[in-house]
Order: C-alpha cells, then sequence, then structure tokens
C-alpha cells in the first residue's frame, strides 16, 4: 500500500448502510431488537479498536459500557435528561476510567492484561451491587426519564425514535473510528499489532498509542452503554456481567476482528440468532454459542468479515 | 480476638490450599505450554460431579469417590489435550482465551442439563465431620483434612518434579523446549501427562472443594478469576510460587469477608492489583 488510505466510500460500504434505513421501512415491529443490535455493534466496534487493531486481550470491556450506562441513566434521573450531554457525560466518565486503568494494561502481557480487565469488570460489579442506594442494586435504576432529542423527537414506545438515534449515534461515531483508523495513528496501530518490538525503532511510542486507543475505546463503549441506558429507560446491574463481556466477544469474532464492519455484522447476526434460540432454551443456548467460538477459533479465524473478503477476492479476480 | 484470629487464618490456609491444588494444574500448563486455559475450572467441577455420582447413585464411599474424581478429571483431561487442545498450543493468546471461553460455555451448560442448576449436597463420612479442640480454638476436621491432603499432594509433585527422570524432562521442557527436542525429550508426550496430571489434581480439588466452594454448574466462571490469579500472581511454571499465591490470597479473601463483609469481595482485587503492579512477572518466576 502506498500512502495513506482515502476516506473515500466502497459501493460496498454504502450498500451496508442502506441495510438498517430499509430494516426501519421493512420491519416496524421488530425496531426495539434492531435499535438492540445497533447498539450492540456500537459496543462490538469499540472493542474492535482494542482487540482488532490494538491486541489487547479484554474481558472486561463491560466496564466502560456499564459505566456509560450508569452514567447516562443516574443524569436523566436527577433530572438532567438531555439525550446528547448524556452521552457526552458518558462517554467522558468511561474515557476518563479508561485512562485512569490503561496504565495497569499498557505494562502487563496478555496474562497480566486479562486478568486486569476482568479484575476491573467484577469490582465495577461488585460497587454497583454494593452501592444500591444510588444504583438500585440487582433491581437496577428505573425511573430514567429522558427528554426529546433537540426537544422536539420524544422516545415513544414505537421504538422509531430509539431506532434511528441509535442509528445516527451509531454512523457518526463509526465514521470517526473508520477516519481514525485510517489516519497515521490507526497505521501505527496496526504497526504495533504486526511487529511490537519494532515500532521503536521507527520512532513510535507504543505505550503512548496503547494508552490513547484504550481511552477511546472505553470512551465508545461509555456511548454505548448510555444509548442502551436512554433508549430502555433502564439500567440493569447486567450491565457490568462478564456475560456481557463475553458475549462482546462472541461477537466480534463471529463478525471478524480488525475490519470495523466485523462487529456490526457479528452483533446483527449474534443477536438475531439469540433472539431465535435463547428464548426456546437458555441452557441450550449457552452451548451452542460455546459450540459456535470452538468451531470459529478451530476453522474460521476470519469471522463472517474473513469469508466475505475472501469471496470477494475470489470473485473479483475470476472476473477478470 | 485473637482466637478469631487464629480461625480466620486457618479457614483462610485451607481455602487456599484448596485453591493451589486446583490452580497447579493450570500453572503448569501456563509455564510449559503458554497456554491460557480459561477452562480449567471445568475440571474442577468435573471431578466434583463425578465424585457426587460415584456416592450418591453408586453408594461409594468417599475417599474411594475422591480417586475416581482426580481419574475422571485426569482421563478426560488427557483426552481433551490429545483431541482439541493440542491444535492450539502455538494460536495466538487471543484464540486460546476464546477457544477455551467456549468450552467453558459448553460445560455449563452441560452440567446444567445433567445435573440441573441447583447446588450438589454432599455428604461427608462421619470421621471428616466435627471440630478438633486444639490449643484452645475450635478447628474443624475436615478442613484439617483439606490441608492435609493437600500437604500430601504437594510433597508428592515435589518429588515428581525435582527427583524423577520424568520431572526432570519436564523442567528441562519449561526452561526450553527446543533444547530439549534437541536433546531427545518427547516434549508432546510430556505435554500429554502434565497436562492430564494436572485436570486429574483440578479433579481432586473440585472433589475437596464440594464443601467449602460448593458445587453448581456456574463453578467454573465463578472461580476463574480466583484460579486466574494463583497463575498469574504466583508465576506460571513453578510450585512454590503459585502455593505462596494460593495462601496469601485464600487468607485474604477469608479475613477480608470476616472482618470487612460490606467490602469483602473488593479485597482479593485490591491484593491482586497490588502484588501484579509489585511483581508484573509473578511472585517467582522460572523464565526471566
Amino acid at each position: 500500500m502506498t500512502g495513506l488510505p482515502t476516506l473515500k466510500w466502497d459501493k460496498f460500504e454504502i450498500a451496508f448502510w442502506l441495510i438498517p434505513i430499509a430494516a426501519f421501512f421493512l420491519f416496524p415491529r421488530y425496531l426495539t431488537l434492531g435499535s438492540q443490535i445497533l447498539i450492540a455493534g456500537l459496543f462490538a466496534l469499540s472493542l474492535d479498536l482494542i482487540l482488532g487493531y490494538a491486541r489487547i486481550i479484554s474481558l472486561g470491556h463491560a466496564a466502560f459500557f456499564g459505566l456509560g450506562a450508569y452514567t447516562a441513566g443516574l443524569l436523566a434521573k436527577h433530572g438532567f435528561g438531555e439525550p446528547l450531554s448524556g452521552l457526552f457525560a458518558a462517554a467522558a466518565v468511561a474515557a476518563m476510567a479508561g485512562w485512569l486503568t490503561s496504565f495497569l494494561i499498557v505494562r502487563g502481557q496478555d496474562l497480566t492484561r486479562l486478568m486486569v480487565t476482568l479484575g476491573i469488570g467484577l469490582m465495577l460489579f461488585e460497587a454497583a451491587n454494593q452501592a444500591s442506594s444510588i444504583t438500585g442494586g440487582v433491581d437496577g435504576l428505573s425511573g430514567v426519564e429522558m427528554k426529546k432529542i433537540f426537544g422536539v423527537f420524544g422516545f415513544g414506545l414505537d421504538g422509531k425514535t430509539a431506532y434511528l438515534y441509535s442509528l445516527a449515534i451509531l454512523f457518526v461515531v463509526f465514521n470517526a473510528t473508520r477516519a481514525l483508523v485510517r489516519s497515521p495513528f490507526g497505521l501505527s496501530l496496526r504497526g504495533i499489532r504486526e511487529g511490537e518490538r519494532r515500532m521503536p525503532a521507527i520512532g513510535a511510542s507504543v505505550r503512548r498509542k496503547l494508552v490513547a486507543v484504550y481511552t477511546i475505546g472505553a470512551g465508545i463503549a461509555g456511548i454505548a452503554g448510555a444509548l442502551l441506558a436512554q433508549t430502555t429507560q433502564f439500567v440493569g446491574i447486567d450491565v457490568f456481567g462478564f456475560q456481557r463481556s463475553a458475549e462482546l466477544m462472541i461477537m466480534l469474532v463471529l463478525g471478524g476482528t480488525g475490519y470495523l464492519y466485523g462487529g456490526l455484522l457479528g452483533a446483527a447476526v449474534f443477536m438475531i440468532l439469540q433472539d431465535y434460540l435463547a428464548n426456546l432454551n437458555p441452557v441450550y443456548w449457552q452451548f451452542w454459542l460455546g459450540l459456535l467460538l470452538v468451531l470459529i477459533v478451530l476453522f474460521a479465524r476470519g469471522g463472517l468479515m474473513g469469508g466475505l473478503v475472501v469471496l470477494h477476492d475470489r470473485l473479483w479476480r475470476t472476473s477478470r | 480476638m485473637i482466637t478469631s484470629f487464629i480461625g480466620v487464618l486457618f479457614d483462610g490456609v485451607a481455602y487456599g490450599s484448596l485453591l493451589f491444588l486446583i490452580s497447579i494444574g493450570l500453572s503448569v500448563t501456563m509455564g510449559l505450554m503458554n497456554f491460557i486455559n480459561l477452562a480449567h475450572g471445568a475440571f474442577a467441577m468435573l471431578g466434583g460431579y463425578a465424585a457426587v455420582v460415584a456416592m450418591s447413585r453408586l453408594g461409594i464411599p468417599f475417599l474411594p469417590a475422591l480417586a475416581i474424581a482426580f481419574a475422571v478429571s485426569g482421563a478426560v483431561g488427557a483426552l481433551l489435550e490429545r483431541v482439541l487442545y493440542r491444535r492450539l498450543y502455538r494460536a495466538a493468546h487471543l484464540d486460546q482465551v476464546l477457544f477455551t471461553i467456549g468450552l467453558t460455555l459448553m460445560s455449563i451448560a452441560t452440567a446444567t442439563y445433567f445435573f440441573g442448576p441447583a447446588q450438589q449436597p454432599v455428604r461427608l463420612p462421619g470421621f471428616l465431620t466435627g471440630q478438633l479442640h486444639v490449643l484452645g480454638v475450635d478447628l474443624g476436621t475436615y478442613r484439617l483434612f483439606l490441608i492435609a491432603m493437600v500437604v500430601l499432594a504437594t510433597l508428592a509433585l515435589t518429588f515428581l518434579v525435582e527427583r524423577t527422570r520424568f520431572g526432570a524432562q519436564v523442567r528441562a521442557s519449561v526452561d526450553n523446549q527446543q533444547a530439549s527436542v534437541g536433546l531427545g525429550i518427547n516434549v508432546e508426550r510430556v505435554f500429554s501427562v502434565t497436562f492430564a496430571l494436572g485436570s486429574a489434581l483440578a479433579g481432586l480439588g473440585g472433589a475437596l472443594g464440594i464443601d467449602v466452594l460448593g458445587l453448581d454448574p456456574t463453578f467454573p466462571l465463578k472461580y476463574m478469576v480466583y484460579f486466574l490469579l494463583v497463575v498469574a500472581v504466583g508465576g506460571a511454571g513453578t510450585i512454590r510460587g503459585p502455593l505462596i499465591a494460593a495462601l496469601i490470597l485464600g487468607v485474604f479473601d477469608v479475613a477480608g469477608k470476616y472482618y470487612v463483609p460490606q467490602i469483602g469481595s473488593f479485597v482479593i482485587y485490591a491484593v491482586m492489583v497490588i502484588m501484579l503492579l509489585l511483581f508484573p512477572a509473578g511472585l517467582v518466576g522460572r523464565r526471566a
């Protein structure tokens, strides 16, 4: 590759973004599921930054999702229900937490990172559990009342506002992230992924870049959490749960790491599958989830995006 | 005050030795194969269920049931190593993490399918229940038995690693795989045997721990962080490191939950963060 990658839109990318818009008109009864997918996709996008691009294994990314959710939820509960400022506050709190913990994470190797992220997630879960007078504990935070977006669009029961609001935020954040990974900073992240030891030789500070990307990833996770709190007007303690971090990882590897689109695709497939299968029997769902992970690792490391890229290359070559 | 302190210390040591017994296999697989196995707790759970089935359905007494737990977990460990784990020794850590989370989820679902979500009861034999009065302190007989078993297992393990030909091969393989292969050591076989042994010890620990840790399908997830902690803090690939780490963690966890119950669950994470900051490579590192 010569020079910086451009920000020009590919025809596949344009087609991709037409899907959620079409879904809005085609499946008006599934808009709640739709917003859940968009939020999960945003969350997966944030993990892709730190896992797919910086290769930091995190088992506790839900920590930042939860912080964002509680920030937005608590603000709205206490009268500051303006949605956009809630998102900014949530992003700031989560990014701050990410920045503070990044120093522990940058220090260690894979095992230490995994332990520290897992530990932070569990600690926050416990904290939310203990501080039940503020967070509502296991009962969850209710009484979250959102104001109208721009004073015009209220969150109705039909879920239309929630869906379009989530989609708009996802699109904006996705574009910022897309520009980020195509910038020199993004290229240096790719350099770290490919050969961490060689990066200092070209004058790049690995430490500082990892801190930066971890902070940004945490902030985006916070926005995703805030979106969930605002659109459902409720925060359950499971926002901090290990299950959420694990499922997030599954979504991302199912879609494929390091493409940005992988997280969105994985989230959609995962949530739709879950909607079908988990209602049959939650225990079996967990079994199939586990089996899916094992099979992906053994046979399909690239995930869905990896498969699509291979397919695209093959078609492109034969058509020539 | 003093007696309660001794009681807490005793319980902490018993708890810590149990953690050690279960985690030692994890330490070896991490030190030897650099493999992050998050499903290690599943082998402990398997041992627990094997013992429960042996006792309640087949009417086997407690002590032989422990041997069965050891054997079943060891056999399943050997099988899985041969069929699945071996493919991932050279894979990236991320792949190993994902793969073993997958196995953990499957084990939880399987255990729920066969045994239901409830806690499994265990009936201890009469000579292991009750209290022993030592120097003015009441000590649980079962916890004394637990500590004795772990001391025995540790001595046997230390003898195996330090004094036998096989132990020398294990140490050589941990230190330098390539050189070991060059010297004619069948490193692959060493891997298989140590993996099976580690799984068997975890199974024994799971069976011994039903009375202390409990046994239900979420066991592998609930205690995953503890097992990982023992290894991460103690340093992978040794016996001494995880032993010290397990005892420290056990005592702090029990003491935290006893003296400051409001923040009890934080104590262990605080200890973890401090230890990882002070000793990023573990308490006892084999390799620099």
